[in-house]
């Protein structure tokens, strides 16, 4: 019954578990940057993966085609790209269609055939739906219709690039070393009851909003099933799937600024909300009372991030690390604070955030340094 | 009126007496189902055990200077083996053994037998004991073990509150300021998510009624009303309460209105769908008519249907009568009982402008009903909550409605099951009542109840002390409470909302595949 659609998860289980590695790093002021550093700091937590997953999201990736969306299209089967490329054709004006440069001899496991597109959205004269919304039902087509067809990034000016590997392995297999981007996040995978499946790694995306979570969620039967009945369809059965698709009905769907929605996801406790000013608790309160079900309950640490803006974020006891540092205009999000210190050794500020207590960093915006109240063993690194 | 009508479950005794000429007595043939037998070697000839048995079975034989029994009187309350000072007593089965017969079974045999003597409905008190498949036994609770943490609620916080009322699908913040936007329609605050039930005072005692109320404010929880009213020197507990409006309208006014929380519509309930509740006029006393606003003495029948309402547009103007009598300030819950299409049923009422629903499966209680009413009528709650929350999913409408689920929950394990279906809270009536000596001899609607329970009789309920009473019943609660807080930690869940709807930590075993998937559950190693 379930997971039919989904090759990750091959003994049909009501979701696919993982554990992680997370890195993050933006620059405030837009500037783009080489991924060396990025490599360098995943595979200093080479043991929180096991090799089945690993996976990188760069921003500013295609400055060239900034205004198309870049589909990043990952074909098993002999038929797949034809099938694919027919139904692109009729719903998209491709503007420039290639196969995802790879270095053959990097070491991860059977890669499958992987292209990217550029493109818009055909619409018919009736159509009503806004680009966005197309974009997303055409992408759900392909990847519930067409079985061995599966597109894993969609957003404009961005890409994900993942597979079954070591991370540091899967960067040198799509040879990240040789693109710049602002901000770059990246994912080790874990997974404890499936194999890996390219598809499977992280990040998730869907436009250009991506995820990468360490966690297993323990309220992930009600935050799907309440994902559901706004229409969203869980087809890869992750954890990160469900954070993906809360984010994008929460800030995208119902305007919710990112503070507030990391409200939804990791809420106070009730007792802390009755000690807040009467009208944060009313706020509080009501996000609460009305988006329980999205409330993400259980370990995880999320680093979410989207055009100009990067997100860390841990469950509301915090029971999966993050680490946190600013060096000037840069913002570091990790599961170790080695991986940070191993590529920025002199930094302005660690600290570790609070549970529930989202770390923001936006383009144009100078980073704060947290104040005390909401850090946890602070320690300021004096130069 | 009934009483002419009903078959007296306890008085075959009198049956035997002679009667004069001119009206041959009909000779019994019910067998005692009980034997009560007092150890001659401990008994103190205290008469205890007399004074205590409200049903007529025991007396005391002063010729023989012992305890004598009438045990075709006796119901097995267990009122007499807990007073009795030096354990005397035992009440045992009777031995009186019929042939093996898988279909015309003891029980069989006797309703037909009692009604081939009285001719009338057979009456009958509590839930239905016909055990009617219990899906919580086959259903098992997950539990958290290596790719994610179990969490300790001695060491860490863990939230069973709820609130009940209806929710919007998003919140809505102010573009330029930031502030909400949003006004949520009235929310009513519950710090653990089991209610009291709805038992009427008439069909339970003053002191009852009381203990209720006061363990719900010690719990933060509410307790219902039931049809009867609520007795003015209760209005003080009004946030801890549910006043119920049924098709009697026993008991309502515009104050009753007014001090309550919640007001519950009544259109059905589990023990008895589709009839009305029926309080004999002999425990309608006068302060229980004073409160239902009746003449003293008189039976209070509940109509069957509601008379206003006949359709979903009925109920919609009810509802909305009801929030415009108290100015829209509470929310307005409706109950009915789990019948087969009470799915398609919530979601009318969803529609209608309830805010919250209840539903009350077929092994839910009362004080009295016909017997084959409560045994046949009405589905099991587990069914019924699966597929009410399951419908309103898929209509999208869940978010407007709380579900509240009722019907024979025993622990806190049912409740827990309930909320990972999709119940947002549950009631319970039954385990409260034998937190309070309860011991379900189902003798309820003779009003009798020798625990000072289902009695509105002046001695019977003095033996419910109210503040021992409110006592259990807090101990009760807080002791699920603690029970399904151990249960959420192993689950690695911090909160009761990330539980509510979230099927996958039940898993079934011993159902069929379209049992399962009513429920929505999984079989258990799949
Ligand atoms: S009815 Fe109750 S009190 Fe009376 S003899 Fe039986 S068990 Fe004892
Ligand atoms: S409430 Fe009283 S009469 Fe009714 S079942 Fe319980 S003990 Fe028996």
């Amino acid at each position: 019954m379930q997971g039919q659609l989904n090759p990750d998860n091959r003994y049909g289980e009501p979701k696919v578990i993982d554990a992680c590695s997370l890195f993050g790093v933006l620059d405030t002021t837009g500037r783009r940057f080489s991924g060396h550093g990025v490599f360098k700091a995943i595979a200093n937590m080479h043991d929180r993966s096991n090799g089945l997953g690993g996976g990188f999201a760069v921003y500013g990736l295609y400055p060239d085609f900034a205004d198309y969306y870049a589909l990043h299209i990952m074909f098993m089967g002999p038929q797949a790209r034809s099938e694919t490329e027919a139904f692109l054709n009729v719903h998209f004006q491709v503007f420039h269609a290639e196969p995802v440069p790879v270095r053959a001899a990097a070491k991860v496991a059977s890669p499958p055939e992987i292209w990217r597109y550029f493109v818009l959205p055909r619409r018919a004269e009736s159509e009503t739906l806004a680009d966005d919304d197309l974009v997303i039902h055409r992408i759900m087509h392909v990847n519930t219709t067409i079985p061995s067809a599966f597109v894993f990034s969609s957003g404009k000016n961005m890409g994900v690039f993942k597979g079954v590997g070591f991370p540091e392995d899967v960067a040198d297999y799509f040879r990240l070393d040789e693109y710049l981007g602002y901000l770059w996040t990246a994912h080790g995978r874990f997974p404890t009851n499936t194999p890996g499946w390219w598809g499977g790694a992280h990040p998730f995306n869907i436009l250009d909003w991506t995820v990468v979570h360490n966690g297993e969620l323990s309220s992930y039967g009600i935050n799907r099933r309440h994902l559901e009945m706004f229409g969203y369809y869980c087809s890869l059965q992750t954890d990160t799937e469900v954070a993906a698709y809360a984010i994008d009905l929460l800030v995208r769907r119902h305007g919710l600024p990112v503070e507030v929605m990391a409200k939804v996801l990791a809420p106070p406790l009730w007792d802390e909300m009755e000690q807040l000013p009467p009208k944060e608790r009313e706020l509080l309160t009501t996000l609460r009372q009305v988006y329980g079900s999205l409330l993400l309950n259980g370990p995880f640490t999320i680093i979410v991030a989207h055009h100009g803006e990067m997100i860390g974020l841990t469950d509301r006891i915090r029971l999966r690390p993050l680490a946190a540092a600013v060096k000037g205009d840069m913002l570091y999000l990790s599961s170790e604070e080695a991986a940070i210190r191993l590529v920025c050794p002199q930094l302005d500020r660690v600290w570790k955030p609070r549970g529930g207590e989202p770390v923001i960093g936006r383009i144009g915006t100078p980073m704060a340094l947290p104040s005390e109240g909401s850090v946890q063993n602070s320690k300021v690194v004096l130069r | 009126m009934t009483s002419t009508r009903q078959a007296p479950a306890t008085t075959q005794a009198e049956a035997h007496v002679q009667a004069p000429a001119y009206s041959y007595p009909m000779p019994s043939y019910l067998k005692p189902r009980f034997r009560v037998e007092i150890e001659d070697r401990r008994c103190i000839r205290c008469q205890c055990c007399v004074e205590q048995c409200s049903f007529g079975a025991l007396f005391f034989d002063q010729r023989r200077n012992e305890v004598g029994t009438v045990e075709q009187n006796c119901v097995a309350c267990h009122r007499c083996v807990v007073f009795c000072p030096t354990q005397a007593i035992s009440v045992l089965r009777h031995p009186v053994e019929y042939r093996e017969n898988a279909h015309w079974r003891p029980e069989v045999i006797e309703d037909i037998t009692r009604q081939a003597e009285t001719g009338g409905v057979l009456l009958t008190g509590m839930g239905s004991d016909k055990g009617w498949t219990c899906y919580w036994d086959k259903l098992c609770l997950n539990a958290s073990q290596v790719t994610n943490p179990s969490i300790d609620p001695l060491r860490e916080p863990m939230e069973l509150r709820t609130y009940l009322g209806s929710k919007p699908d998003r919140v809505e913040l102010d573009p330029k300021s930031g502030g909400l936007r949003t006004r949520l329609a009235p929310q009513v605050m519950v710090e653990t998510p089991i209610l009291f039930s709805a038992m009427s005072y008439g069909a339970v005692s003053i002191n009852v009624h009381e203990a209720l109320a006061r363990a719900a404010a010690m719990t933060g929880t509410l307790f219902n009303t039931g049809e009867g009213g609520l007795h003015p020197k209760l209005y003080s507990y009004g946030k801890n309460t549910i006043v119920q409006v049924a098709s009697g309208r026993f008991g309502v006014h515009p104050e009753y209105l007014d001090v309550a929380s919640i007001i519950e519509i009544k259109i059905g309930q589990g023990a008895k769908p589709g009839i009305g509740g029926h309080l004999p006029g002999e425990k309608v006393s006068d302060d229980v008519a004073f409160t239902r606003m009746i003449p003293s003495g008189t039976d209070a029948l509940s109509p069957a249907p509601q008379h206003d309402i006949y359709s979903i547009e009925d109920l919609s103007q009810l509802i909305h009568a009801l929030k415009e009598a108290t100015n829209y300030t509470k929310p307005v819950s409706v109950k009915i009982a789990a019948v087969h299409n009470s799915a398609a049923i919530a979601s009318g009422i969803a529609r209608a402008g309830a805010d919250i629903i209840a539903l009350d499966g077929i092994r839910g209680s009362t004080g009295a009903a016909p017997k084959i009413i409560r045994d046949n009528l009405g589905i099991p709650i587990e069914m019924a909550i699966a597929s009410a929350d399951e419908r309103l999913r898929k209509e999208g409408i869940r978010q407007r409605v709380s579900l509240i689920a009722a019907g024979g929950f025993r622990n806190s394990a049912d409740v827990i099951k309930a909320i990972a279906l999709g119940a947002d809270a549950v009631y319970i009536g039954t385990a409260a009542l034998i937190a309070l000596g309860c011991t379900e001899c189902q003798a309820c609607y003779t009003g009798r109840c020798a625990w000072g329970l289902t009695t509105t009789d002046e001695k019977l309920t003095k033996r419910q002390n109210p503040d021992i009473a409110a006592q259990r019943l807090a101990n009760l609660l807080e002791g699920w409470s603690h029970e399904m807080k151990e249960m959420l930690g192993a689950m690695g869940i911090n909160a009761l909302e990330s539980l509510r709807g979230n099927r996958l930590h039940l898993r079934s075993v011993g159902l069929t595949q379209q049992e399962a998937d009513v429920l929505g559950v999984l079989q258990a190693g799949a």
